[in-house]
């Protein structure tokens, strides 16, 4: 009678949310309710989640059902299959570690004079919106948990709203949210016109024609990329991203621009069918011409938080890339190819929300306990706040793109998909693929040096504000959620083979096809093509740093034990003879991007303010200087003003009917009335 | 993967990564003492790095008040990385059972974490100096690696592979041929090379004193054991590039076997060929003069041109 399914772990975990969401109705008068309630709540639906995830990966069939909700003649579809089932995973990851840090970062909130109870219900709408989207299988279910999701994390973003600045990016992001769900509307419109019925199962039969299905992937492309933050669509993430409380920064950096690309995903390999090579050819262009340019303006940017939102934009970039050269590589008919490259997306997909997550969460600690985003004047946390400085810096390292973390192994496979270009037939496309690979390789030396200066000016040298010297260790919650995800960026980094083979199902369930090779010769080896080709052990690279410094540290020991009592010496640093360093003499974060942004002048527009004040009794020595910098988003000028003057121009035209004089509209209405009874006549 | 469980393959790795790490100095002082002869200077004792290293090994190690872990970590994993890129590099044996554990990305890879932990390190203690040679390099790394990158794409574009050992063994077989995208690879490489490695005109090694300088600004503050890791770690980084640019490029004479006379003859080889590579180095060194600091991008966008170019090339001309 009762048949356990994995959809009921589904229906658990959306209960679960909605639950936590309705415990936090009564935070604002029991603040308590919060810690024991809402974020356990949230937590549980985090682990059953990742269950129905790993119940999904295990290869298990794809499970339907129907819920008796939405409209009389079209119930709510629910489809967990593996894809659904991998992004349902980086949702419960993401939403775990938000449970563990929640408690401690809200605590700030609750002097203030801001709802926790909203805070708690729409953290809570906002994450079942986002479980909900991925097990839809039918367009209005999708809709409907897609607008959920996009609403409800309008209130978070605005959740602060006493700052007329939040709310201005609350605005921009909502209006942004909802230009793209008509756009995802109008492509899923297409579909449905074609395959008669609203129902992804229908749709997947459509029989477009060309024309047709290159329209609902354009609209899809634009609708999904507004959410999923690609170049120029993605001007709202580094607003929303900084204002919003920082676990929700994670979550939204983390899990829901991902929630876009799963969108994205199934629309294109999935609902379209076969795909048209220039298809391909497109989104590896979206892709390149967004990592590089999230990377340059994450370079240039002092606040933490933007950085990090223009980081997701560079991060998102590189998913697309891997998922062009998939699409160049089915369409071309090469199978084998095409999923390496949908396996390297689908890897950096889980990558950027891990490493991305730990970055927000710590830069949530940062915010809670040093009071700053700005990274000008931070520095020295390493010593007030250790445990967040070292999980900050393995999300630095992973994001890097350094072995042997996630953000490798993710780069590595794309690199190898690229490299596969000679076998196309094609001289275009395999003269397109290198040139973007040397976009990614670009961009992710770029983003080597941005999180250098991070590290560096944020965690190391001297503190350069009072707040920050005095900052303290962030809550044992907010740790331990930052270690959870610190690990797994290792665990995913040194177990990549395990990895892609749980991957390989999605592929195999999307497309009929998977990597046999990548996995064959067994869990130490990744081969993604064949043995001869390339080859990556992780493990065992590892274990042969593990050797190396269990050597170090025997022969260190043995040899001079009176090392272990006796602090090494402590003296001042060099300077030149000149006297003390002071905080300010250290290189800030506009000074070490300085040499960048001399290079890459032209792809920004920077407002420089330099302000210098002479002492009056001699006029050359200066008392005070002050260096302000700001970078304009280039898309604003060259695409979103033009947009506006346009839109602005248009209605000012139309406008022009509405002259106020009753006998002018009575003129229309009989005009149109005319009009119309021509027509029908 | 059965015949990498052979023992006598990893021994023989094992050993020729020892051997590596141990002329790397020799290597440095190898330019340095040929420099010195270009130059009218009497050159240092063929053994002067050794003793530099033990000196320095012996001497207390200083920090600097605000010097945090990081700084104390870092020249271990700088230098770990290094020798862990030593011991991937196909030297004298060209099949090395290291080369699939980590193939030619991975080696860029490896030298990008070391460089990571060198800028940290450079910027730990919060001096002007520190910062100044952290923002450079990686200013300068940022160009660099992309162009070091597209060589080894192009590379492995031809011998349809990303193993080292897999490439070299596909050039040995290959009848003798001038391939452009072969040209271009190699300049870029070289080029790159120049900029990694921190010499002339990129960066002056022999000098402390100028505010162009970028290595040096990083481990200002090093001292006793730490510097000479340090160092140690800058000699590999130069060896690297100089065993890579010639055993990938050039690699005739490399063994393929564990045979007593083939390994004399690639030792003899290899012996050659950085003489000769190190002797043009000295001569380009005492030939050029320091660039002004901002040249250094346009020099390395030549670079990464010229890597790109090289792969185009492959593409348009040789591939099929």
């Amino acid at each position: 009678m009762f048949e356990f399914s994995p959809a009921m772990l589904v229906y658990a975990a959306v209960c679960s949310t909605l639950a936590g969401g309705f415990a936090s109705l009564f935070a604002d008068r029991w603040p308590a309710v919060q810690k024991f309630l809402v974020f356990p709540l949230l937590g549980l639906s985090g682990v059953v989640s990742i269950a129905a995830c790993l119940a999904a990966l295990s290869g298990a069939p794809a499970v339907t059902d129907e819920l008796a909700l939405g409209l009389p003649w079209l119930q709510w579809h629910v489809r967990l299959d593996s894809l659904s089932g991998f992004f349902l995973g980086v949702i419960g990851l993401i939403t775990l570690a938000v449970s563990a840090f929640g408690p401690g970062y809200v605590r700030e909130y609750s002097n203030s004079h801001y709802s926790l109870a909203l805070l708690g219900v729409m953290t809570a709408l906002f994450v079942a919106g986002m479980q909900l989207v991925v097990v839809a299988d039918d367009a209005f279910a999708f809709m409907v948990a897609w607008e959920l999701m996009s609403v409800a994390s309008y209130f978070l973003v605005a959740f602060e709203h006493e700052e007329a600045a939040n709310r201005r990016a609350a605005f921009l992001y909502l209006l942004m949210a909802q230009v793209g769900a008509i756009l995802i509307l109008l492509s899923f419109g297409v579909l449905a016109a074609h395959g008669g019925d609203f129902t992804f199962a229908a749709m997947r039969h459509a029989g477009l024609t060309p024309l047709w299905a290159a329209a609902s992937f354009g609209l899809g492309l634009l609708g999904f990329g507004m959410k999923a933050g690609i170049v120029p669509l993605h001007v709202w993430l580094p607003e929303a991203h900084p204002v919003a409380p920082s676990h929700i920064s994670a979550l939204m950096s983390g899990v829901m621009l991902k929630v876009a690309v799963y969108g994205f995903i199934r629309l294109v390999f999935d609902l379209l069918g076969d795909p048209h090579w220039s298809w391909g050819v497109v989104v590896l262009a979206v892709g390149s011409v967004t990592s590089l340019y999230g990377v340059l303006y994450a370079l240039v940017q002092h606040d933490l938080k933007r950085l990090l939102a223009y980081h997701s934009v560079e991060n998102i970039g590189i998913i697309y890339i891997g998922l062009g050269l998939a699409l160049i590589f089915f369409s071309a008919n090469l199978p084998a190819f095409g999923v390496l490259g949908l396996i390297a997306a689908l890897y950096h997909t889980l990558n950027h929300a891990l490493f991305k997550s730990l970055l927000f969460l710590g830069a949530g600690a940062l915010l809670q306990h040093g009071h700053e985003r700005d990274l000008e004047h931070m520095g020295g946390l390493i010593r007030r706040m250790p445990w967040t400085a070292l999980f900050f810096l393995i999300g630095c390292l992973s994001i890097s793109a350094l072995p042997p973390f996630n953000g490798f192994v993710s780069e590595w496979l794309t690199f190898q998909t690229a490299l596969q270009a000679t076998t196309l037939e094609s001289g275009v496309l395999r003269a397109v693929i290198p040139i973007s690979a040397a976009v990614l390789a670009l961009s992710g030396a770029l983003a080597a040096t941005c999180f250098v200066k991070v590290y560096g000016v944020a965690f190391l040298g001297q503190a350069r504000s009072r707040k920050v010297r005095h900052a303290r260790e962030a809550s044992h919650g907010m740790v331990l959620a930052q270690a959870v995800l610190a690990c797994l960026c290792l665990l995913f980094g040194v177990l990549p083979t395990t990895t892609v083979e749980f991957l390989s199902r999605i592929s195999v369930d999307l497309t009929g096809f998977g990597v046999t090779a990548a996995t064959r010769q067994g869990w130490l080896w990744l081969t993604p093509i064949a043995p001869e080709v390339a080859s990556y052990s992780a493990p065992l690279v590892l274990l042969g740093v593990l050797l190396a410094l269990g050597a170090w540290a025997a022969v260190y020991f043995s040899s001079r034990k009176r090392r272990l009592v006796q602090p090494l010496p402590r003296r001042d640093a060099w300077d030149c003879g000149f006297g003390p360093l002071t905080p300010r003499m250290q290189y800030s974060a506009s000074a070490f991007a300085m040499p960048i942004r001399h290079i890459f002048r032209p792809a920004w527009r920077l407002h420089e303010e330099k302000v210098r004040e002479m002492d009056p009794q001699l006029s050359t020595r200066p008392l005070q200087l002050r260096y302000l910098m700001h970078a304009d988003d280039l898309s604003w000028q060259y695409f979103y003003l033009p947009v506006e003057r346009f839109v602005q121009g248009a209605a000012r035209r139309v406008g022009r009917i509405q002259t106020g004089h009753l006998r002018h509209y009575l003129a229309y209405s009989f005009f149109t009335l005319i009009a119309l009874l021509w027509l029908i006549t | 993967m059965a015949d990498y469980l052979n023992l006598a393959g990893w021994l023989a790795a094992l050993a020729q990564t020892v051997l590596f790490v141990a002329i790397a100095p020799l290597f440095a002082n190898w330019v340095k003492r040929a420099k010195c002869t270009l130059q009218n200077r009497r050159p240092p004792p063929w053994l002067q790095p050794y003793r530099d290293l033990r000196r320095l090994f012996g001497k207390e190690v200083v920090l600097a008040h605000t010097a945090s872990h990081v700084f104390r970590i870092a020249p271990y994993i700088v230098f770990g990385t290094a020798v862990l890129a030593a011991s991937i590099i196909p030297f004298i044996l060209a099949e090395i059972p290291f080369a699939a554990m980590a193939d030619a990305i991975v080696l860029v890879g490896t030298l990008a974490l070391g460089r990571f932990f060198l800028a940290l390190a450079g910027l730990d203690v919060g001096t002007s100096f520190g910062g100044m040679g952290s923002s450079r390099e990686m200013t300068f790394a940022a160009l660099a690696e992309p162009a070091m990158l597209m060589v080894v794409f192009t590379l492995a574009m031809l011998a349809s592979s990303t193993n080292l050992s897999t490439v070299v063994g596909f050039f040995l077989e290959q009848p003798l041929a001038l391939r452009p995208s072969l040209l271009f690879g190699l300049l870029a490489l070289l080029l790159v090379g120049i900029a990694e490695t921190g010499r002339i005109p990129v960066d002056n090694p022999a000098t402390h004193l100028e505010l162009t300088m970028i290595h040096e600004a990083m481990i200002l503050e090093y001292t006793g054991r730490h510097l000479a890791l340090m160092e140690y770690a800058s000699q590999l980084k130069l060896a690297i590039y100089a065993v890579l640019t010639v055993n990938l490029f050039l690699p005739w004479g490399i063994s393929r076997t564990l045979d007593p006379a083939s390994v004399g003859i690639a030792v003899l080889a290899l012996t050659a060929k950085l003489a000769v590579l190190g002797a043009l180095l000295a001569l380009a060194e005492t030939l050029v003069a320091k660039m002004r600091l901002f040249r250094v991008p346009t020099f390395l966008a030549v670079a990464f041109t010229l890597s790109l170019i090289g792969m185009l090339s492959f593409i348009m001309l040789e591939g099929h």
